[in-house]
């Protein structure tokens, strides 16, 4: 059998045709899958929404009084854009802020982190001012009637004429 | 007729209450006093000794092979301490004045330069670092518990403290020169 040159080359050709293909295939489905497992672990890119709902949680301390999701000044851009990065690579609402807490202090929390004590402390306060009040008023206004018609009712008059005069007031009665 | 000439005789609050009631007060008005003092203040004064702090350094900054400053190790150095962020503008205009200094100063091991990074994050603080070529040990401030040591204003300010720890120039705003920063440290070394 003889086999001219030409059809030797197409054999060869179709071989490494036939090697290639399922090479690329593999190389393709490969880079594919590590493409997806790189965006599985970095998540899904947080909106604007996600992110202002932990911004508008903090207060930067260098714009004191402006919550950092309406804060116009660079470095709280920066913060929103830290928040941004942490939520991408799938941290939780918590841990983003307990990272901002160790970072610059618990005061760049809006609510304080031990709401109990913090609420507590001026409740307790304002409800022994409300109970101070309370009784210092029943304590003013309560002699100043009662005890002074007591008074008025027991002590004798000093001068006899109005003595008299209050006996014939209280006839005419 | 009788009510007029005879007061009433009037009961006060209970010696107890009134006991609270203005120690409650007093305390509130030390509180307001010494919050009211605090901001009158400004930043610590020179001829202040300078109480221990820590400085977390950044990944890739070592002072003697440690990657945390504890300021009382640097007793016998000169220290300058300068307050700074990547989001500072004024900051930007003495980096490269602060970087000239340190190099001038380090071959000398009598000045050791921190950069305490307020308010800032780590990313950006990076790219500052990098883009003005900084080598002297930088760090967090950590719950910004260095700058409320100081008192700080805002930054930049740079602090001058001697070998004995005492404090002995505050730089409000950036410097503009390097000479400016060679006639606060020079006379500390004498």
């Amino acid at each position: 059998m003889v086999i001219d040159e030409e059809t030797m080359k197409v054999t060869q050709d179709t071989k490494i045709t036939s090697y290639k293909l399922p090479l690329a295939i593999l190389f393709a489905l490969t880079f594919a899958l590590a493409l997806v497992s790189l965006v599985s672990a970095q998540g899904p890119t947080p909106t604007d929404d996600e992110v202002n709902r932990i911004a508008k949680q903090l207060y930067c301390p260098v714009c004191e009084s402006t919550p950092l999701d309406v804060c116009p000044t660079e470095a709280c851009r920066q913060w929103r854009d830290l928040i941004r990065t942490k939520l991408g690579e799938g941290q939780s609402e918590e841990q983003i802020k307990q990272y901002f807490v160790t970072q610059y202090g618990a005061r760049v929390l809006a609510e304080p982190p031990n709401r109990f004590a913090s609420y507590l402390v001026p409740a307790v306060a304002i409800l022994l001012g409300v109970l101070f009040l309370a009784r210092a008023f029943q304590m003013w206004m309560k002699p100043s009637i009662t005890e002074a018609e007591a008074a008025a009712n027991e002590a004798p008059p000093a001068d006899p004429y109005i003595a008299r005069l209050e006996e014939e007031l209280k006839k005419q009665k | 007729m009788t009510e007029s000439t005879i007061p009433a005789p009037r009961r006060g609050v209970p010696l107890w209450a009134q006991v609270i009631v203005w120690t409650l007060l007093v305390g509130l008005l030390v509180i307001v006093a010494m919050g009211l003092r605090r901001a009158q203040q400004g930043t610590v004064q020179p001829g202040q000794t300078i109480d221990n702090f820590t400085l977390p350094l950044y990944s890739g900054y070592q002072i003697d092979g440690k990657s945390e400053i504890h300021f009382e190790d640097l007793r016998g150095k000169v220290v300058v301490i300068n307050f700074w962020a990547s989001w500072c503008k004024p900051c930007e205009q003495e980096a490269a004045e602060m970087q000239q200094a340190w190099a001038e100063y380090e071959p000398t091991g009598e000045v050791v330069f921190l950069g305490v990074d307020y308010v800032d994050t780590e990313p950006e603080a990076r790219v500052y670092l990098k883009k003005f070529g900084i080598t002297f040990a930088n760090g967090p401030d950590l719950a910004t518990r260095i700058s409320q040591y100081f008192r700080i204003k805002g930054v930049p300010e740079t602090y001058f403290v001697d070998k004995e720890g005492v404090l002995q120039y505050v730089q409000v705003g950036p410097f503009t020169s390097i000479d400016q920063i060679r006639a606060q440290i020079d006379p500390l070394l004498k």
